[in-house]
């Protein structure tokens, strides 16, 4: 089962590193993640998708907790929250399929930020539903490259 | 400006005085250059030169278990940094206080593949509890300050400081901090008073309970508390390796060591338990065997002072999170509280514990031609009256001395539990002896283990810090050929230690002295002549080469499907005494 999990840590040098470890030396799974400042500057968030049943995610909300840098752990699926999703997606675009592109862009809200004779670059967000669908309807036009930045999540009042 | 300014070899100095470092063990290198100057004209502490920056480390780690103190080590960057990493690996399993301080090339340098440059604070990160680059002479005091903090609260463990040339010759002004916030680190002590109560009302209603106590029981000097909740409750205590000495031995209600070489009635014990409290352990597979097997019947209270613990390996009904002492102190107040006829409601159960007792005692057969390693453990604990500090390395003669050696005490059996690291003991040893000088320090190790620092026999000697080493010399990777024996159809793939050194000629090469026992009779007088002589002894007792540690748990086991060895007999006649 999916999880996001929210991991306030100090802003050091060699958090991430003690955060990897720990999922990589104890054979849990990171499916994505991401981290950035927060208000306070010596504090930084992570937010961190990882699978697995009841016990393996008690063990790595706790295993998280027991590490010095971090500061504070929520499991998010104990809470309501609100999660998304950036994506920047490379497309083929020669001319018979531009017009194409451009509508379904369209449909999800995603913007062109990047444009070429034979290319349309699209930035999307989203949650992970929209960014699935997206992609799959742009797939028969020909997709060159995707890059994500893992999800963001945050609690909601 | 008031304060003067010194330089960072000063201020390491210094702060290891706050922290009333009395022994340093320390092996010097090109970065750490300035700091060995700087300690060759101080007197407070003692420095211990090793002979292999693992061996030091060790050395620190057997101060720190035997003393209760945080066990304090220096090594220089590069290779001597990474010798260490095996010693902070032996010591992070076990939950072991100790700090060790690594050189490091100049800040400008990290990252440049400098000369004997290692990314130190990598390697160590998944074993040691915490650790640090310091880059800036004015952060050093508050850093050591928090390293010997983490080291020795919470759950204990070593802490690894990083000190770049540069930052050691660099000058700032000296203030050692009073206090240390660290405010994501805030261990648990005292346990959750409505758990605590939980647990005392199901240790009351259980009709088969069994207390199982780990080295949490002994970081936490929570020996007495045991005790005293032991008596009130009349229940039954098995320990682990690591939780040797948290309850006397000797006593009536001890059921010894459970787990894979457990005794008979301890894992008996537990398997048919209604209710396991478990102390200061974490359920190693050693001691579990098949979990969906392990005791099918009980609820568990789980009390520990790290919550990953719990619940990592078995279900637990009734967690306390918290140190085990004041845990302890706690749950012994609820208990008094209760006013239950304990001897009563117990009687039944314990009868029952006695009769396992009578049916499979711990025991080997004796022979009178060849020596019996258990014998020699034996007969070294009515010589010492079970007041040695006994250390071991791993293997075989591990297990015989934790099932043949009884202690009543906390802190003198000290012996590498969750890595099991060879080569611990003897270096071990040494700084058990530096923390103790008055007491007696014997050394349990094999033949194998033994050559694994065999080295700091010059240590020894030269500091002299008399070690006894006893040797249960098998000429073979004793307890990996037992596993050959049993499951691998005794197919004995490179365990023969056959050209095995003369190791009483060895230890009189290094200016020790060496003694043998080939036959029986010979074990005691060793024994006692070792004692008796003032330096650093090896005992080499040429034993019994096919002896096996029984019971036995075999691999995937449950821990009732145990083995007895009554199967094969053929041991002694295969010995053939070497030299």
């Amino acid at each position: 089962m999916k999880h996001i999990i929210s991991v306030l840590v100090e802003n050091k040098f060699g958090v991430l590193s003690r955060v990897s470890g720990l999922f990589s030396g104890r054979g849990f799974n990171i499916e994505t993640i991401s981290i950035g400042p927060t208000l306070d500057p010596t504090i930084s968030q992570m937010t961190i998708e990882t699978t697995g049943d009841e016990r393996i995610l008690e063990q790595i909300i706790k295993q998280l907790n027991k590490l010095i840098d971090v500061i504070k752990v929520t499991d998010l699926a104990e809470k309501e929250y609100v999660e998304r999703e950036m994506c920047l997606i490379k497309v083929n675009a020669p001319t018979e399929h531009r017009a194409e592109a451009l509508r379904i862009a369209d449909i999800f809200r995603a913007r062109v930020v990047d444009s070429t004779q034979k290319t349309y670059t699209f930035q999307v967000t989203g949650d992970e539903k929209k960014l699935e669908a997206f992609i799959e309807l742009l797939r028969p036009i020909g997709i060159k490259e995707i890059v994500r930045t893992g999800k963001v999540a945050i609690t909601r009042e | 400006m008031s304060t003067k300014q010194i330089t960072g070899a000063e201020i390491f100095l210094e702060c290891l005085k706050k922290e009333k470092v009395d022994t340093l063990f320390c092996y010097p290198g090109g970065v750490v250059l300035k700091i060995f100057d700087v300690l060759y004209d101080q007197k407070d502490i003692r420095m211990i030169l090793p002979r292999h920056e693992q061996g030091g480390v060790h050395m620190a780690d057997g101060y720190a278990r035997s003393t209760g103190k945080v066990g304090v080590a220096l090594v220089t960057s590069g290779p001597g940094a990474t010798n260490v990493v095996t010693a902070l690996a032996t010591a992070y399993m076990d939950s072991i206080p100790i700090v060790v301080f690594t050189g490091q090339v100049p800040t400008a340098l990290i990252g440049n593949d400098a000369f004997q440059e290692a990314d130190i604070v990598g390697i160590t990160r998944p074993c040691t509890k915490y650790n640090f680059l310091v880059k800036d002479v004015n952060e050093l005091a508050k850093t050591v300050k928090e390293a010997f903090y983490l080291a020795s609260t919470g759950r204990p463990g070593p802490v690894l400081v990083d000190l770049p040339r540069d930052v050691v010759t660099n000058r700032a002004e000296f203030h050692y901090p009073d206090k240390v916030e660290i405010r994501s680190y805030n261990p648990t002590v005292t346990g959750n008073k409505w758990q605590i109560k939980q647990a005392a009302e199901a240790i009351a209603k259980a009709k088969k309970p069994v207390a199982y106590i780990g080295g949490g029981v002994i970081l936490s000097n929570a020996a007495p508390e045991i005790l005293e909740f032991a008596e009130i409750t009349k229940i039954p205590v098995t320990h682990t390796l690591m939780g040797i000495g948290g309850f006397p031995g000797t006593h009536p209600l001890s059921l010894g060591m459970l787990g894979m070489h457990g005794t008979y009635y301890a894992n008996m014990a537990i398997h048919n338990s209604d209710l396991i409290v478990a102390i200061g352990a974490r359920f190693d597979d050693r001691v579990t065997g098949k979990v969906e097997g392990f005791a099918p019947e009980a609820k568990i209270i789980h009390i520990d002072v790290d919550p990953t613990s719990i619940r990592k390996n078995v279900r637990v009904d009734i967690p306390i999170v918290g140190d085990v002492k004041h845990v302890m102190v706690d749950l012994n107040k609820e208990l008094h509280h209760i006013k239950e006829p304990w001897e009563a409601i117990r009687k039944s159960w314990l009868k029952q514990i006695e009769a396992w007792r009578e049916e499979r005692p711990l025991t080997y057969e004796y022979a009178d031609d060849v020596i019996k390693p258990q014998f020699v453990v034996e007969k070294l604990y009515e010589i010492t009256g079970g007041d040695a500090i006994i250390v071991t390395d791993v293997g075989q003669h591990q297990m015989w001395a934790a099932q043949y050696y009884k202690f009543d005490k906390p802190r003198n059996w000290l012996s590498s539990g969750g890595l099991g690291t060879m080569g611990y003991g003897f270096p071990a040893a040494i700084g058990a002896k530096v923390a103790h000088p008055d007491r007696n320090v014997f050394s349990i190790s094999g033949d194998g283990s033994i050559q694994m620092n065999i080295q700091e026999l010059a240590t020894t000697v030269e500091n002299n810090i008399p070690v006894k080493v006893v040797i249960l010399n098998n000429r073979y990777l004793g307890m990996v050929r037992q596993w050959q024996e049993l499951f691998y159809s005794e197919r004995y793939s490179s365990v023969d230690l056959g050209s095995t050194p003369d190791f009483v000629k060895l230890a009189e090469a290094y200016g020790a002295v060496g003694l043998r026992a080939v036959k029986p009779v010979e074990v005691v007088p060793v024994l006692k002549e070792a004692l008796k002589v003032k330096r650093t002894v090896f005992m080499d007792f040429v034993t019994a080469r096919y002896e096996k540690v029984f019971p036995m748990v075999p691999a995937g086991a449950a821990i009732n499907e145990m083995i007895f060895g009554e199967e094969k007999k053929k041991e002694v006649k295969k010995l053939k005494v070497v030299k």
